[in-house]
C-alpha cells in the first residue's frame, strides 16, 4: 500500500536539518560511495569541478579521481563505458549534464542496459543509475528544457525516477544506485535550489521553509514505485511528478480545491494502487507533466485510469501537458503547463 | 542573392562541377579475379617493437601486415610467436571443430531446424589464435562471428547448439536469436544485435578492473563495417582517454553484408592507421596467418598488462561465405573472390605449417575432421533431445516475463496472467505454464 508513511513527513523524524535538492543529491551520493567501494561517480564536468550544477562537488577530492572523474563529451561512451563496468561488477552513477543530450546514449541505453539481464537470463546485469537534469521553467530553450521521460517508460527493462523534494531525492537516489537494474534518475533543475509554483512572476520560495527540505543525516532510502501523497483530498486526483508536483499545488491551494496530490516518484513500476485508490475516492483525474502532450506519460496514465477506474469516474480524465512542439525560448511561460492553463483543466472537472 | 540550386549553379559556372564519389567494389558477379593491388609483404619482414613502445612507434605497422607464415609454409621473423607443436596441433584442433561446427549448423538451419546461423569460415585465425594469446579468465566482448572463441575455451558444443536451437536446454531461455551467445563463466559477454556497442562496453570493463587494481584485461572484436558506428568512436577515444587495458580487434573480411569496406573507409586507409589519430598502439596483421594473429594479439595483452596502453589491431582477412543464412552473396560480389584471395585459408596454412614442421600429416588432419564431424553430430543429436525451434520443447512460457527487472513488477504480473489465460483457452486441460 502507498499510503501517506512517515517518509512523507520527515518533520516527524526529529530532525530539522534542510537541504536543498543538489545538497541532497550531492549527500546521497556521497553516503553511497562511503558504504560500497563500487559506485563510481562519471561524467562531463562531474570531477574536479564538481558538476555544472554542483551535485557532485567535493567527492572527487574526498573519494579520489579513480571513483570520481570527468569523462569525454561522448553520451554514447559514458552510458557504453557503464554498462560494461556494471559487467564487471562496479556500479556505476553516470551523469548525462541535460536530458537533452541523453539521446546519443539512447541505443546504449534501450538495446544494451536495459535488455542485458533478460538477453543473457542473468549472466551480465546492468545496475546503473543515469543522473540526468531535466525539465523547463529556467529560459533553457529547446536544448536545456525537455522532459524525456516518456521515452524511457516505453522501454521494457528501465526503471524512471523523477523526485520533487529534496527528501524524496536523497532517499530514491539512495534506493536508484541499490537497485540492481537500470534505472534513469531525472532531477528536475528547477527545484534544484528552491520549488517553484509557476507563478514565475511572483517571489520564490526557498527550500529552507518548505516541509520536504527536511533531509535526515544517513541513509535511509525510498522504494522505487511507490508514490507519495502529497497532498489528501476528496475533490480531484492529481498525478503529477517532479516540478509540476509544486505547480499543481500552488494552483489547488490558490483555487480552494480540496485535491489528492499524487507525486509519482516513479513512473515506471508505477504505484498502481495509489491511483485506483485515489481515483475511487475521488472520481477525478487530473494529469500533469511538463513534456509533450502526444504520446506523453500522461497518455499511458489517463489511459491506465480509464480502464481500470472507469466506473468510479464521474468526468472524462483531464491531461495539461506542454504543447507540441519543440519547447521556446522568449515564449517559454506560454508554453509551460503553468497555474491558467491547469486552473482551466480544474474548472473543467470541476463543473462535470 | 543566390535564390536556389539554379542561381547557385550560374553564380558558378567558371568553376568545375563537383562529384560525388560513391565506392564501388573491384569485382561484382560474373567478373574475373584479380587481387594483384593488394600488397602482401614477405612473412617476417616487419619489425616488432617492444610492447611498452609510445603508440606512435607503431605507425609504419599500422600500413603493414604482419605475417609470419611464408610460402615456404615456415615461420619467420621477429614475430614468430615460437609456439611449441601441441599448442600448434591445439589450435588446428579448434579451427577444424569450428569448421565442423559451421558446416553441421549451417545444415541444420537449411532442415528447419533453425531460424538462422552464421559461419565464421575463412576467419578462424582471428577468434581461435587471438583468443588463444590472452588468459582464460580476460574478458571478451565478441560480435556475432567469433565463434571460435567459446570453442577455444571449451564451452560446450551441446550448450551452443541449445542456444541455437532455442529449446528447452537453452541457457538464454530462448530469448536470444540464434549464435548470440553468452557465458560468464567462460568470460564471454553477451552478443548483441545492436552493432558496434560491445566496443564501448569493452573498454568500460578494462577500465573497471583498471578502477579495481585487477590483472585480467578485456577485448572485443567488430567488424570493419561496424567501425562506421559512433560507437566505435567512443571506445577508441575512452580507450586512449583512461589508457584502459583493452585491445580492440577490428575484423577486415572485406565485407559487411553486401557493401564492401570501401564504405567504412576503406579506399583511402587502413583500419589499423585510424589508431594513430586516437594515440592507440595499431597493428595490422594478416588475419588468415594463424601465428601473426597470435603474436599480435599476445603483444597487446602484454601491452595491457604492463599498464602501456590498449591497441587496435586490424585483422586483414576475408569472409569466405555469405553473411549469413539469410545472405546470398552472388548477388554482390564475384564467386572467384574466395579462391583468388591471396592471404589463403587459415587452417591449411597451419595445417602445412605443421606438416613442414614434420608435427602433422594429412591423414591424421582427415581424421581428426572426421573425429570433429561426429563430435559435432553426437552433440547436435543430444541437443535434439531438448528439442528443435518451433518444435514444442523450449523454456516454460512464464520465462518469458522473467528477468526483465530483477523482480516481476505488477504490470508483467498481470501480462504474465493474460498470456496465462490465453493458453488456457488454447489447450484447455493442460498445463498453461508449460
Amino acid at each position: 500500500m502507498s499510503t501517506k508513511t512517515k517518509d512523507n513527513n520527515p518533520a516527524e523524524a526529529g530532525s530539522e536539518r534542510r537541504l536543498n535538492m543538489i545538497e541532497a543529491i550531492n549527500e546521497a551520493l556521497d553516503i553511497k560511495m562511503t558504504e560500497d567501494p563500487d559506485v563510481i561517480i562519471m561524467g562531463e564536468d562531474v570531477g574536479y569541478f564538481g558538476g555544472v550544477f554542483r551535485a557532485t562537488a567535493g567527492l572527487q577530492e574526498k573519494h579520489g579521481k579513480n571513483r570520481v572523474f570527468d569523462t569525454p563529451i561522448s553520451e554514447c561512451g559514458i552510458i557504453g563505458a557503464a554498462v560494461g563496468m556494471g559487467a564487471y561488477g562496479l556500479r556505476p552513477v553516470p551523469e548525462i549534464q541535460f536530458a537533452d543530450y541523453i539521446y546519443p546514449g539512447l541505443d546504449q541505453l534501450i538495446s544494451e542496459a536495459a535488455r542485458l539481464r533478460y538477453r543473457s537470463a542473468t549472466d551480465y546485469i546492468a545496475p546503473l543509475t543515469v543522473r540526468s537534469p531535466f525539465g523547463g521553467g529556467i529560459f533553457g530553450g529547446q536544448t536545456h528544457s525537455q522532459s524525456p521521460e516518456a521515452l524511457f517508460a516505453h522501454v521494457a527493462g528501465l526503471k524512471t525516477v523523477i523526485p520533487s523534494t529534496p527528501h524524496d531525492a536523497k532517499g530514491l537516489l539512495i534506493a536508484a544506485i541499490e537497485d540492481n537494474d537500470p534505472v534513469i534518475f531525472f532531477e528536475p533543475k528547477r527545484i534544484y535550489n528552491a520549488p517553484f509554483t509557476g507563478y514565475y512572476d511572483k517571489p520564490v520560495e526557498p527550500w529552507k521553509t518548505h516541509r520536504d527540505s527536511v533531509v535526515p543525516e544517513g541513509k535511509y532510502s525510498i522504494p522505487l514505485g511507490k508514490a507519495r501523497i502529497a497532498q489528501e483530498g476528496e475533490a480531484l486526483t492529481v498525478l503529477v511528478y517532479g516540478t509540476m508536483v509544486h505547480v499543481a499545488e500552488a494552483v489547488c491551494r490558490e483555487k480552494g480545491i480540496d485535491a489528492e496530490i499524487i507525486d509519482l516518484r516513479t513512473i515506471v513500476p508505477l504505484d498502481i494502487e495509489a491511483i485506483e485508490a485515489s481515483v475511487e475516492k475521488t472520481g477525478k483525474c487530473l494529469i500533469v507533466h511538463e513534456a509533450t502532450r502526444t504520446a506523453g506519460f500522461g497518455a499511458e496514465l489517463s489511459a491506465l485510469v480509464t480502464e481500470r477506474c472507469f466506473y468510479h469516474l464521474e468526468a472524462p480524465v483531464e491531461r495539461v501537458t506542454g504543447f507540441d512542439t519543440p519547447y521556446p525560448h522568449s515564449l517559454e511561460w506560454a508554453y509551460f503547463p503553468g497555474p491558467v492553463r491547469i486552473g482551466e483543466a480544474i474548472d473543467k472537472l470541476m463543473s462535470e | 542573392m543566390a535564390k536556389g540550386p539554379k542561381d547557385a549553379a550560374t553564380k558558378g559556372a567558371n568553376k568545375p562541377a563537383l562529384s560525388l564519389h560513391v565506392p564501388e567494389p573491384t569485382y561484382r558477379p560474373g567478373d574475373a579475379v584479380d587481387f594483384a593491388h593488394i600488397v602482401v609483404p614477405d612473412a617476417g619482414k616487419q619489425p616488432r617493437p617492444d610492447e611498452t613502445c609510445e603508440a606512435i612507434e607503431t605507425s609504419d605497422l599500422c600500413y603493414d601486415l604482419v605475417r609470419v607464415l611464408g610460402d615456404d609454409n615456415k615461420a619467420h621473423g621477429p614475430w614468430d610467436p615460437k609456439l611449441d607443436p601441441d599448442t600448434l596441433r591445439t589450435m588446428l584442433g579448434h579451427f577444424a571443430m569450428v569448421r565442423a561446427f559451421d558446416e553441421r549448423m549451417f545444415r541444420g538451419q537449411r532442415q528447419g531446424k533453425t531460424s538462422f546461423y552464421m559461419k565464421c569460415t575463412g576467419e578462424e585465425a582471428t577468434s581461435i589464435s587471438a583468443a588463444m594469446a590472452l588468459a582464460s579468465d580476460d574478458m571478451i566482448f565478441p560480435s556475432y562471428r567469433q565463434q571460435g572463441i567459446l570453442i577455444a575455451r571449451g564451452y560446450p558444443l551441446i550448450e551452443m547448439i541449445n542456444q541455437i536451437y532455442s529449446n528447452k536446454g537453452d541457457k538464454l531461455k530462448g530469448r536470444q536469436l540464434p549464435i548470440m551467445y553468452s557465458s560468464r563463466e567462460h568470460s564471454f559477454f553477451s552478443i548483441s544485435g545492436n552493432l558496434a556497442t560491445q566496443t564501448p562496453q569493452a573498454v568500460g570493463w578494462a577500465m573497471a578492473s583498471a578502477i579495481k587494481g585487477d590483472t585480467r584485461i578485456a577485448a572485443t572484436w567488430v567488424g570493419e563495417g561496424s567501425t562506421a558506428e559512433g560507437d566505435f568512436h567512443s571506445a577508441c577515444t575512452f580507450a586512449t582517454v583512461y589508457n584502459a587495458p583493452v585491445i580492440l580487434n577490428v575484423i577486415n573480411n572485406q565485407w559487411a553484408i553486401s557493401s564492401f569496406s570501401g564504405f567504412a573507409g576503406a579506399e583511402r586507409t587502413t583500419f589499423a592507421a585510424r589508431a594513430l589519430g586516437y594515440g592507440l598502439a595499431g597493428l595490422r596483421v594478416d588475419g588468415n596467418d594463424p601465428l601473426a594473429v597470435y603474436a599480435a594479439e599476445k603483444w597487446a595483452a602484454d601491452r595491457a598488462r604492463a599498464n602501456a596502453g590498449p591497441t587496435l589491431i586490424e585483422h586483414f582477412t576475408y569472409r569466405a561465405e555469405g553473411h549469413s543464412t539469410s545472405d546470398d552473396p552472388s548477388g554482390y560480389r564475384s564467386a572467384q573472390e574466395r579462391d583468388e584471395w591471396p592471404l589463403g585459408d587459415p587452417v591449411t596454412r597451419l595445417k602445412d605449417h605443421l606438416i613442414a614442421l614434420g608435427e602433422w600429416d594429412e591423414d591424421r588432419q582427415a581424421a581428426m575432421d572426421l573425429k570433429c564431424a561426429e563430435e559435432v553430430k553426437a552433440a547436435t543429436k543430444e541437443a535434439e533431445k531438448n528439442g528443435i525451434l518451433g518444435h514444442g520443447l523450449h523454456h516454460p512460457f512464464r520465462t518469458m516475463f522473467q528477468d526483465v527487472y530483477e523482480n516481476l513488477p505488477w504490470h508483467l504480473e498481470e501480462q504474465a496472467a493474460q498470456a496465462k489465460r490465453e493458453r488456457e483457452i488454447k489447450w484447455p486441460g493442460e498445463e498453461p505454464w508449460s
